[in-house]
């Protein structure tokens, strides 16, 4: 009699892997609208804890793969979960920061109460002291420590500059210790410093709290120090690799069906060039 | 000496001043139906000014307006030609969601026409001046100890739908992507808000009338949200405020002999200048000091 492991283990010839849980899985999933295919084919796996970079032209699709995952936009074709189930609106596990101009300079609210709509928003009435506010209160101190915003927590928000709004809408965003991050865009006119600063900020708050990180940019240089994987969407076509696979002139210009070279600069950066022709589509369209 | 004082009007002793004044029961009828509209106005407009729909509550007074009217001719009360119509206009702006901002075109175009709508029923009512001139301006010293009851009601309800939607709400209005995404149906908030928009504005106009709307419903929370960042200071600050203006501009109306929505205009546009100068003045002399 052999039992069923060591059956498996002379089947395959491999020793079983337990398989780490996905937290976002798409299965030759496409994205259509009425006039022209999104993105189709795309098969992608992340694990948990994962720091992934989401990278492509204007209107490939980027901020579509979020809407998907938020359960904001239905796929034409194939199978999507997020954290083993189908996505859908209101996902408490999730934490978004979309993406965003400023705040109004005069928008009369503080820091603090924009965090605390991430724990309390949804609740219907409004607070009332006690034990359970007392809490919520402690994790929104907690939360605006570790973005290190507590000293203008309590100014109006509209006031700060880009690098501290964004460091709260994070914290709005981690406040209800969400298990998937998905960030659209937050490096976008924010300074060198900040764009350096804001990713090694998330990355080290995603490990604290074991979640998983889809950030979406268009430049990957600030992130190399601290992504895993990248996705990389263009020509209605998807791919995720370790970036040395995926940034690559030979991935690109399969990508892009074109001459696109990939060129590395003494300090590892990496520059895309022979893009100028290209766009993401025929048709052009806001949506990344 | 009491029925002397009260002939030879004002003194500088405030209480006599307003047991006097409260002999009358117009005037109690103003102060309470003046409070009332006042503290809704106030939190009302903490929202009307941070959801920019200050232009929407202005089409809607003037909607209200064509309603009014309307009910004027057929000889119904007023106020239920206010609500059907606000309520309506409201309805359909609410449904628009954030597609209504850069439409102020489109509002005031419609608007225009419900001025317009309101100038011929008024006329098909043999042109009752006084009627007209109430609503577009208020007549807050003709209110019956009914409106008082109808005003009470209408209050109770809008606020008690604030207090309800008052998380979700804040937050679909401060942060709508995230709210959105999060779960809150951003969409149905705004056409409810519109609707208790629709109701506060109605008793509104009793107050200050259809075009003087502005100075119950921005001036007090515009105020506020210059002074506080705090959501609940502000709304406490914006209904003091409104509370203040209303009842000192019925007092001093009581001694002079001008409309009491001029008085409480000027105290709320005073006040609001005066506010931005203070504010104008404090950063300008926080950056001539050292830090």
């Amino acid at each position: 009699m052999i039992d069923n492991q060591l059956a498996k283990k002379i089947n395959t010839g491999i020793p079983e892997i337990q398989p780490r849980e996905l937290t976002v899985s798409l299965q030759d999933a496409a994205v259509q609208t009425e006039s022209h295919k999104i993105w189709g084919n795309a098969d992608i796996s992340v694990e948990q804890g994962e720091f992934i970079a989401v990278v492509g032209p204007n209107g490939s699709g980027k901020s579509t793969l979020f809407r998907v995952l938020l359960g904001m936009q239905p796929l034409s074709k194939g199978d999507v979960r997020v954290l083993g189930k189908p996505p859908h609106r209101g996902n408490q596990a999730i934490g978004y920061v979309p993406q965003r101009r400023s705040f109004d300079p005069d928008v009369p609210i503080r820091g603090r109460d924009l965090v605390m709509m991430g724990l309390e928003g949804l609740n219907w009435g409004f607070a009332v002291p006690g034990p359970a506010q007392h809490r919520h209160q402690q994790l929104v101190e907690e939360t605006l420590t570790a973005v290190e915003a507590t000293v203008y927590a309590d100014r109006p928000i509209g006031r700060l500059s880009g690098g501290e709004q964004q460091r709260l809408v994070l914290a709005q965003a981690l406040v209800s210790k969400p298990r998937l991050l998905l960030l659209d865009e937050p490096l976008a006119n924010l300074d060198l410093r900040n764009q350096i600063a804001i990713p090694q900020l998330v990355a080290r708050l995603a490990r604290a709290n074991a979640a998983t990180v889809l950030l979406v940019t268009h430049d990957i240089n600030p992130l190399l120090p601290v992504v895993d994987r990248v996705i990389y969407i263009a020509k209605g076509k998807m791919v995720i690799g370790k970036p040395e696979e995926v940034i690559t002139t030979k991935t690109l210009s399969r990508l892009y069906d074109a001459p696109v070279q990939v060129v590395k600069d003494i300090n590892g950066r990496l520059f895309v060039v022979g893009l100028e022709q290209e766009t993401a589509h025929p048709h052009e369209h806001d949506e990344h | 000496m009491g029925a002397h004082y009260l002939t030879t009007g004002f003194g500088w002793n405030l209480i006599r001043d307003i047991q006097a004044q409260f002999q009358y029961a117009f005037m109690q009828h103003a102060y309470t139906a003046g409070a009332i509209v006042a503290i809704v106005a106030g939190v009302v407009g903490y929202f009307v000014v941070l959801r920019s729909l200050s232009f929407a509550g202005h089409a809607l007074s003037h909607i209200g307006f064509a309603g009014a009217t309307g009910a004027v001719a057929l000889g119904v009360n007023p106020i239920y030609g206010l609500l059907v119509f606000t309520v309506g206009g409201a309805v359909g702006m609410g449904a628009l969601g954030k597609r209504i901002y850069g439409r102020d075109v489109v509002i005031g175009i419609v608007l225009a026409w419900m001025l317009g709508l309101g100038v011929l029923f008024l006329s098909l009512y043999s042109g009752y001046a006084t009627e007209a001139y109430a609503l577009l301006f208020g007549e807050i010293l003709g209110i019956s100890q009914t409106d008082v009851m109808v005003t009470l009601v209408a209050g109770v309800v809008t606020l008690a739908a604030i207090a309800i939607m008052f998380r979700p709400l804040l937050f679909a209005s401060v942060d709508s992507d995230v709210a959105e995404a999060r779960g809150v149906r951003v969409r149905l908030l705004s056409i409810l808000f519109m609707v208790v928009l629709a109701i506060s504005v109605s008793e509104a106009v009793q107050v200050v009338g259809v075009l003087l709307i502005f100075a119950l419903l921005v001036t007090p929370p515009a105020i506020a949200e210059r002074l506080t960042a705090r959501p609940g200071t502000a709304i406490g600050l914006s209904v003091l405020l409104a509370l203040l203006f209303t009842w000192v501009g019925l007092f001093v109306s009581f001694y002079l002999p001008y409309p009491v929505s001029f008085f409480i205009t000027t105290l709320a546009f005073v006040t609001y200048l005066a506010v931005r100068l203070w504010i104008y003045l404090q950063q300008r002399f926080t950056k001539l000091s050292p830090a």
